[in-house]
């Protein structure tokens, strides 16, 4: 288990992750508008009458959002509440036009309940981390403050977009009946793990980078091997594992520092200096906003049938966790290729068509995949979110299955298997198999003509064979690199290897 | 012949579909009156002479065709809290003095498609909120019903009745939050329906308090009030809110029986102190009612005279929550600020009335951590209590009757405190927590002379016999409330 050593004892950590997804949908939680607001998208083109709170305008639930909430909380293993309510969050800032979101505040039964996934644990054994809710509400605006010195602008086009924010569960008043995020590591893989079960259910990008996933950070801090819960912080908008991580320790071990000095820790909410890694109070508990929630008079209860939770349930694909045990235990690929290739839908679709029916196939397009292919996703469309450039010439599943294929069956070496690749980067048409014809790539693999081009090499370096003879056998190398030589690099490695080996014994 | 302005929506459609007259004569002679006493009365905020016309116009059109629609050239006047697409809606605010919506309200849309005119948008309290329509910022309408003594016509909705009665409009719409048609009609001498909440869309309609604001028609007679919800009611889609019902009457309403009637009287009302003109028409009514057959009962509402104050809390709580958008960064009034903050208060200080403010204050203190428990928690439940006893009193009767105001119109220049002020919501705030129909017609005439209304009141989507009961009651009271008697041609 992970802990930090402070100058009075170990300390274990306690984290709670609030992470909140953008849904994917074309239009917003309550409006008619495109939720389409990438940057791109001209300032204040995707704004309806009710994203603008215009007077009089109402909003009505987008009943697709509600089914994208369902699907993602199937995939959470939690229940649906069959009614769930929507309220009222009130405060003042420009990127909020209503004055208030339309949320589901943790006084009102959210549309996801009590859930769990499974994640690896720092100790390599599969760890359950317990869900408390995961509710829609309405994302807010932005504010762009650099376009002039004295005013600030507002950009509308996220306004309303829908979120899914999922909370991790923490059972205050039972301790000891818990199963939660313990260190930051754990926090990285429960971030990933969410984002691959929204991905493979089409139901958010979950793209930090982008913005469609984003988290506020609990942290609290207890002596080793005690149950008592400390007083948390929370430390909002994080943007990347990377920031998460470093705020977890640094968070950690402030409120350590605290507390071996003799203070408290006060449940404040805290900003994230990416600067230096730090947390600040952003806000102390006594200045905690009052958002006076109050169910929103314009909506009616969100019911939800049992027939439409079926719906969606018979519709749900294999979700990432699934995935990436069968191909563990049927495809015997590593746990960190099958994570790799359950990343997206898109990522195991291309890898399983490529295997076609040939599971001898696995490990070695796994390997092509992860260490080529995802250095030039725009080559095979891996990622959808790229746009497809016509231009280039695209490296299909076949392609791939074909070059390895021509590798198993010694008909190109590793070496020239990556020259067909280079070329077909470079732009070439054709097949692999068409590709090797025609720039003669082929494999010498007939022992009589390998064996006289190596009777040739040992007649023309009669002093390093005596030398070989003699004890240094680190000499192989240097005849396998001349036959290799000599045969343009064509020659089956391991043949030259075995008969080169036979000859000088 | 009849003074064209004296003509209720029944009879003017007779006559546009007979030709014996035009919808331009009829808007125009309107127009006339808006021209000789607007300016005295003060019911109008925004007067629309040219899109009357062309209103008319296109109506005149539709006769000559063959081909009219359920309203065709039918003057109104729209309470300026339904965004009217290219014409100024202010909610009678000065924070929306200058707001022109690029939308039409679901209401005004349906009148729109039911060929009816558009005179003007009519004065009411600042964002609906009020008893008197005095908090407006353009400046109070006045009651035409003996005009010399400058009395309210009521509020919120008192630019409408204060038009319908004066004949400067010949039917017009209201919203009812907690009697803001009822009451305004109740005094004017006209019928004020409240519909069943989600009858009529409030979509495009400038909120007040969502789960209370009930559009509804202000007309002279029962029927005509139910020819202007059968255009006004509907399903809408854009309204959450709205009810999967509607309402139709063609020409008139049908004679309901009033032998198999049973109506209920409200127990709890018995001990509310009411003027004894109030107290002698309403007696009076329940006689004719009983002489026509009518069997009349009592009925229990227990929680009824604590209607008021949840209604004080719940109304002034979504208020505090639906205003919060008026802040100054996208339309509406701007007072520049040194900073942000600064920006928001001088902006909403400027921008709201006093009675917004204070319903504002209420509502945010109400809903704030340490009190939504105490004052809006129990305020629902009152609520919820007031509703089932309104079902459990409707299983003992059909509907029920009740005064609509404890006495006639007051001077506008009355002191009352606010609390006095909101007492005035007494007869009519409970049918909004229960969301049922209500409709306040007139009794008739109190001692000096001045109108008093009477409520009928049902089940959820029991319209059209609350509508049915009233006509008998129209009928008993006998009013005359021509506009040419009440302010002269």
């Amino acid at each position: 288990m992970f802990t930090i050593k402070g100058k009075t004892g170990e300390w274990e950590l306690v984290i709670g992750l609030e992470t909140h997804i953008e849904v994917l949908s074309n239009s917003k939680l309550f409006s008619g508008a495109s939720a389409d607001y990438n940057p791109t998208v001209p300032a204040n083109t995707q704004v309806s009458f009710v994203d603008a709170a215009m007077p009089g305008m109402l909003p009505v639930l987008n009943e697709f959002c509600v089914e994208q909430a369902i699907r993602m909380g199937l995939g959470l293993n939690a229940e649906i509440s069959r009614t769930s309510k929507f309220a009222r969050k009130q405060y003042f800032y420009p990127d909020l036009p209503q004055g208030y979101q339309i949320s589901q505040p943790a006084e009102e039964p959210p549309v996801v309940g009590r859930g769990w996934i499974e994640i690896m644990s720092d100790d390599g054994k599969p760890k359950k981390i317990f869900i408390e809710r995961a509710h829609l509400e309405q994302d807010a605006g932005k504010l762009k403050h650099d376009m002039n010195p004295t005013k600030s602008f507002a950009d509308y086009n996220r306004t309303g977009v829908a979120l899914l924010e999922i909370v991790t569960f923490l059972d205050i008043k039972n301790p000891e009946n818990n199963s939660f995020i313990t260190s930051p590591d754990e926090a990285e893989t429960y971030l990933r793990e969410i984002r691959d079960i929204a991905r493979a259910l089409d139901v958010s990008n979950a793209n930090m980078e982008e913005g469609s996933m984003r988290a506020d950070v609990n942290v609290s801090v207890r002596r080793a091997g005690t149950n008592e819960f400390g007083t948390r912080t929370e430390t909002k908008n994080m943007v990347s594992f990377k920031f998460i991580k470093t705020a977890i320790e640094y968070e950690a071990r402030r409120q350590i520092e605290i507390l071996e000095n003799g203070g408290t820790v006060s449940q404040d909410t805290m900003r994230y200096n990416q600067a230096d890694g730090t947390t600040s109070v952003m806000r102390s508990k006594e200045d905690a906003l009052d958002y006076r929630y109050f169910p929103d008079p314009d909506l009616l209860p969100l019911i939800i049938e049992d027939e439409t939770i079926e719906n969606i349930r018979k519709t749900m694909p294999e979700l990432p966790a699934a995935t990436r045990a069968r191909y563990v235990k049927e495809l015997g690929l590593t746990e960190y290729d099958a994570a790799r290739l359950t990343e997206t839908v898109e990522i195991s679709n291309w890898f399983e068509s490529a295997i076609g029916d040939k599971p001898t196939r696995a490990k070695p397009i796994a390997n092509w995949i992860i260490s080529e292919l995802f250095a030039h996703p725009e080559h095979c469309v891996l990622d959808k979110s790229l746009q497809r450039d016509d231009s280039l010439r695209i490296i299909t599943p076949s392609d791939l299955a074909e070059l390895v294929d021509m590798i198993a069956t010694n008909d190109v070496n590793g070496k020239m298997a990556k020259d067909i690749f280079i070329k077909m980067l470079d732009g070439e048409n054709g097949s692999p198999k068409q590709i090797a014809e025609k720039f003669g790539l082929k494999q010498m693999s007939d022992n009589g003509a390998i064996e006289s081009v190596i009777n040739e090499v040992i007649a023309k370096n009669a002093p390093q064979v005596e030398q070989y003879k003699s004890g240094k056998v680190g000499l192989i190398g240097f005849f396998v690199g001349a036959v290799m030589k000599a045969t343009g690099g064509t020659a089956n490695p391991e043949i030259v290897n075995k008969i080169l080996k036979d000859k000088l014994s | 012949m009849t003074h064209l302005i004296n003509l209720t929506i029944t009879k003017a459609l007779q006559k546009l579909k007979s030709g014996e007259i035009t919808a331009t004569e009829l808007t125009q002679a309107y127009l006339d009156r808006i021209e000789k006493f607007g300016a005295d009365l003060n019911c109008y905020i925004t007067v629309t002479p040219e899109r009357a016309l062309a209103d008319a116009a296109a109506s005149d059109a539709r006769y000559a065709a063959g081909n009219p629609l359920p309203l065709d050239g039918i003057p109104i006047g729209m309470k300026d809290l339904f965004a009217t697409r290219g014409i100024r809606t202010t909610a009678a605010s000065k924070m929306l003095e200058n707001f022109i919506p690029e939308y039409e309200s679901t209401v005004s849309q349906k009148f729109i498609d039911s060929g009816a005119v558009l005179l003007g948008k009519t004065n009411l309290d600042e964002f609906a909120m009020g008893t008197t329509s005095k908090t407006s910022f353009f400046g109070a309408p006045i009651n035409p019903w003996q005009i010399e003594k400058n009395l309210t016509p009521g509020g919120s909705s008192g630019g409408t009745t204060s038009a319908v009665a004066s004949g400067l409009a010949i039917g017009g719409t209201g919203t009812d939050t907690g009697g803001s048609i009822r009451f305004p009609a109740a005094i004017t001498g006209l019928v004020g329906m409240k519909p069943t909440y989600g009858l009529c869309s409030r979509w495009g309609c400038v909120a007040f308090a969502s789960s209370l604001d009930t559009p509804g028609p202000i007309a002279r007679t029962v029927d005509d009030a139910a020819l202007l919800l059968s255009a006004m009611a509907g399903h809408d889609e854009k309204d959450s809110t709205s009810a999967a019902a509607n309402f139709y009457v063609k020409d008139e309403l049908p004679i309901i029986e009033l032998k198999k009637l049973r109506i209920g009287l409200i127990k709890e009302f018995d001990s509310v102190e009411i003027s004894n003109d109030m107290k002698r028409l309403f007696d009076a009514r329940i006689s004719d009612l009983k002489s026509a057959g009518a069997e009349i009962v009592t009925v229990s509402i227990p929680n009824i005279l604590d209607a008021l104050a949840a209604y004080y809390i719940i109304a002034p709580a979504e208020a505090s929550s639906n205003l919060a958008r008026y802040d100054g960064m996208r339309y509406g009034l701007r007072v520049e600020g040194s900073d942000l903050i600064d920006t928001y208060k001088k902006t909403r200080a400027a921008g709201f009335g006093e009675e917004v403010k204070r319903r504002m204050v209420v509502g945010t203190a109400v809903l704030s951590s340490e009190s939504y428990e105490v004052y809006f928690m129990q305020a629902a439940r009152v609520r919820r209590l007031i509703a089932d006893a309104f079902d459990r009193a409707f299983e003992q009767c059909d509907l029920i009757v009740c005064p609509s105001s404890a006495g006639t119109a007051l001077p506008l220049d009355s002191d009352l405190t606010p609390l006095e002020y909101y007492a005035l919501d007494l007869f009519t705030v409970a049918q909004n927590l229960a969301g049922i129909p209500a409709c306040s017609v007139p009794c008739g005439l109190a001692e000096n002379k001045l109108p008093l209304g009477m409520q009928v009141v049902g089940q959820k989507f029991d319209d059209m016999r609350v509508l049915q009961l009233a006509k008998h009651i129209e009928k008993f009271a006998g009013l005359d409330n021509k506009p040419t008697k009440i302010l002269g041609k």
